[in-house]
């Protein structure tokens, strides 16, 4: 088994329970037809959250956080698997908010910045735990499995190429393949 | 499946349905002894599994979970242990442990790993100690463990492979292109690669199928049966006896000691936090390195104020776990390594000790991906990558699939000061006390893996990577899963645990199987942990038939 690739991973403790939870919820939201509702942020945090994301994910030459539903991930994992986050989120954006208010005086929201405002404000809180915290879930919902609520119509998957499949055939890669071998030893 | 009654007094109880204990079962039970099975977690199959890095990775839902089971950490006993953020240690928690979810790595340990001290003198610090077996005691039983249960690999294409009996019995599975990578490159330099061992199959075999490439084998159960469990294979071969009986969802808390002193069975949590005691003439531990100790200190009696089996002070002491960096390169054109098995190509080239280096240690070398797409988004970037925003989106895409890691297998000394405890304060959620890990590198260890990571980026050097970087986290502080060395081996009950039959020298029917038997450790335990389960279990049935236990 590896070590580092478990480096960056929060330990969540929350037991299998409450991913069958989230699974159930995601589920049930995707099969109705109103609109995704949230079940942990308001809809007000919601904005700022999927601001913060979109930037960390930009959409752009490809889908970002905001295409593939990271938003609606992120509440998931705040109403199931992991609400033990909830707080560092309700003091994180308060403090994200007064950095906002200071660098932009006269600012309404994060999600009305401009772009490059929205880009300078995480660059002054992009070491926080915060931070951190909303990089990780955007990143879960971005590549995790669609089933969690993020990830829709697998845009995550598809920017860096990994297929979802339960059977491949060699070669896999180019190396181990026609082009790569050299004689295949 | 056999059911047996708590009050049946059955022949022999087994604490642990993983790697060793799921082996003891098959033996046992085929050689007509009726047993029961422990296991603390629960009983899977393969429609349960999924490919789900979240679940399995990020959820703990076949792990040890930190939130329910709090281990505690420090690094010397002078220091206070806290919870850490992250496990430091890891098993496997459900029938068949670890090696439902392990890599499948499947090496033999060399002949010198038996005879490290007399080989190589003692370590300063260190408690280098050689096996009280050698390896030709134990060469029957590698070919036997590799032979029931399904190991892939090349005889001969490891020069330096100890001798064996018996070729592997399936042929390697198909090199990926980190292989040929990393084989080109390690020839060049005069290396000698050879075919990953692997306990996978790479051909039908015995009623089960061949990999299908999925790519979901570490941290991850194989749907298909290819991977070589004891889920899927001696288990239900032991329930198919009609002697043994598995019984999940049990948490062993403590074995229960007579008057006589030898123990009558053992105290377990079921799945809905009763306590019941199940009854046995003797009673076999196999509940890996970390939980073998957590329960014999657990299982204090008047009889054994220190703790079963510990007249030595030693059950806990000598944690070993894995050890080693990882070196990274990204080529041109896509590898696609998420795709087959993690690794194809090993070299055991700086395996052996050499005091030429100037500290005692060795290990392996392979070449591997590391990553699935949640891992490699969070940590898989070059050092100096940013972290997040349009560029840092553009390198995921392109790098996730041109991203070869090479990891090192490093020796870890025995250090007595390295030790499995239980935490005076923290409990689990079971009000029982928490295991508290201490734990730190010997320097030898630190100095081996960074020579070893020298000889990675030699390697990386030798390819056409057009940028290589390494990578030296602290890791006392990741999750290891090698727990080993805890109630090590010996011939002298004041200096081990066990015999050289596993049986505890202070308790006659008790047995401990498992890494914690372990007197040395380099690299891949496994294929070792198996083989001695195999052994042990020929001699305890023999000793039982002659009521000699």
């Amino acid at each position: 088994m590896s070590r580092r690739r478990w480096l960056a991973v929060s330990p969540l403790g929350a037991g299998w329970a409450a991913v069958l939870a989230a699974q159930e919820h995601a589920h049930n939201a995707m099969r109705s037809a109103a609109p995704a509702a949230l079940s942990a942020l308001s809809a007000a945090e919601a904005m700022e959250i999927s601001a913060i994301a979109s930037q960390i994910i930009p959409s752009g030459e490809s889908p970002g956080a905001r295409e593939a539903g990271v938003i609606y991930f992120i509440d998931r994992a705040l109403a199931t698997f992991d609400t033990g986050k909830r707080a560092l989120y309700t003091k994180g954006l308060e403090e994200a908010e007064r950095k906002r208010a200071e660098l932009f005086p006269g600012s309404r929201s994060i999600a009305e910045l401009a772009t490059d405002q929205q880009i300078r404000l995480l660059e002054a809180i992009e070491s926080t735990e915060f931070f951190e915290q909303v990089r990780t879930h955007s990143i879960m919902g971005f590549f995790g499995n669609p089933s969690y609520g993020g990830n829709r119509d697998l845009v995550g998957w598809k920017l860096i190429g990994f297929e979802d499949r339960f059977h491949f055939e060699p070669p896999f890669g180019y190396y181990d393949g026609p082009g790569g071998t050299m004689g295949n030893p | 499946m056999k059911q047996y009654p708590p009050s049946e007094e059955v022949d022999f109880l087994i604490v642990g349905a993983g790697a060793a204990g799921g082996v003891m079962a098959k033996e046992l039970s085929t050689a007509g002894f009726s047993v029961v099975v422990l296991e603390q977690g629960p009983y899977l199959g393969e429609k349960d599994f999924e490919h789900d890095e979240i679940k399995y990775t990020m959820l703990s839902a076949m792990t040890n979970d930190l939130g329910r089971q709090p281990h505690t950490y420090r690094n010397s006993e002078a220091a206070r242990a806290t919870v850490p953020g992250a496990k430091v240690v890891q098993y496997g928690r459900q029938v068949g442990g670890g090696t439902v979810h392990f890599t499948a790595n499947y090496w033999r340990l060399w002949e010198s790993d038996f005879r490290q001290k007399s080989k190589w003198g003692g370590v300063a610090g260190a408690s280098l100690a050689d096996w009280p077996i050698s390896y030709a005691d134990l060469e029957p039983y590698y070919t036997k463990a590799e032979e029931e249960l399904g190991v892939s690999g090349l005889a001969g294409a490891n020069p330096f492979e100890a001798w064996r009996s018996k070729p592997y019995p399936l042929p390697p599975l198909p090199v990926k292109s980190s292989g040929v990578i990393f084989e080109r490159a390690t020839r060049k330099l005069g290396l000698h690669p050879f075919p990953a061992p692997m306990a996978i199959l790479s051909q039908p075999y015995r009623g089960r199928g061949t990999c299908a490439h999925c790519g979901f084998c570490e941290g991850f159960g194989c749907e298909v049966r290819a991977k070589s469990s004891t889920l899927g294979t001696v288990i239900p071969v032991a329930e198919r006896t009609g002697r043994c009986e598995i019984r999940p969802d049990s948490y062993t808390r403590k074995i229960e000691t007579g008057a006589d002193g030898r123990v009558r069975g053992a105290v377990y949590f079921d799945a809905n936090r009763r306590e019941v005691f199940q009854r046995a003439k003797a009673v076999v531990v196999c509940a890996n390195g970390s939980e073998t100790p957590r329960l014999l200190l657990m299982s204090k009696s008047s009889r054994f104020p220190q703790g079963l089996a510990n007249s030595s002070g030693l059950v806990g002491k000598h944690l070993m776990v894995d050890c080693g960096f990882e070196a990274f390169g990204i080529f041109e054109h896509p590898l696609n390594e998420f795709k087959s098995v993690q690794t194809t190509r090993v070299i055991h080239d700086f395996y052996e000790p050499d005091p030429k280096r100037g500290f005692h240690g060795g290990g392996g070398i392979d070449a591997r991906f590391d990553f699935y797409p949640i891992s490699f988004a969070l940590s898989g970037l070059p050092k100096d990558a940013p972290r997040w925003g349009r560029e840092w989106k553009k390198m995921v895409g392109h790098n996730f699939a041109r991203t070869l890691t090479l990891e090192a297998h490093a020796t870890c000394l025995p250090q007595e000061r390295n030790s499995i405890t239980l935490d005076p304060d923290t409990k689990d959620d079971w009000g029982l006390p928490a295991m508290r890990v201490t734990f730190d590198y010997h320097p030898d260890d630190g100095s081996n893996m960074k020579y070893l990571l020298a000889r990675q980026v030699e390697i990386l050097e030798a390819t056409e990577a057009q940028k290589i970087w390494t990578d030296m986290t602290d890791l006392s502080l990741l999750p290891h899963n090698h727990l080993l060395g805890t109630c090590r081996m010996g011939d002298d009950p004041k200096t081990s645990v066990v015999d050289r039959y596993h049986r505890a020298h202070d308790v006659s029917n008790l047995f401990l199987v498992d890494g914690s038997s372990l007197v040395t450790a380099c690299c891949q335990p496994t294929c070792t942990i198996q083989e001695l389960a195999y052994r042990a279990a020929e001699h305890i049935a023999g000793q039982a038939q002659k009521a000699a236990i």
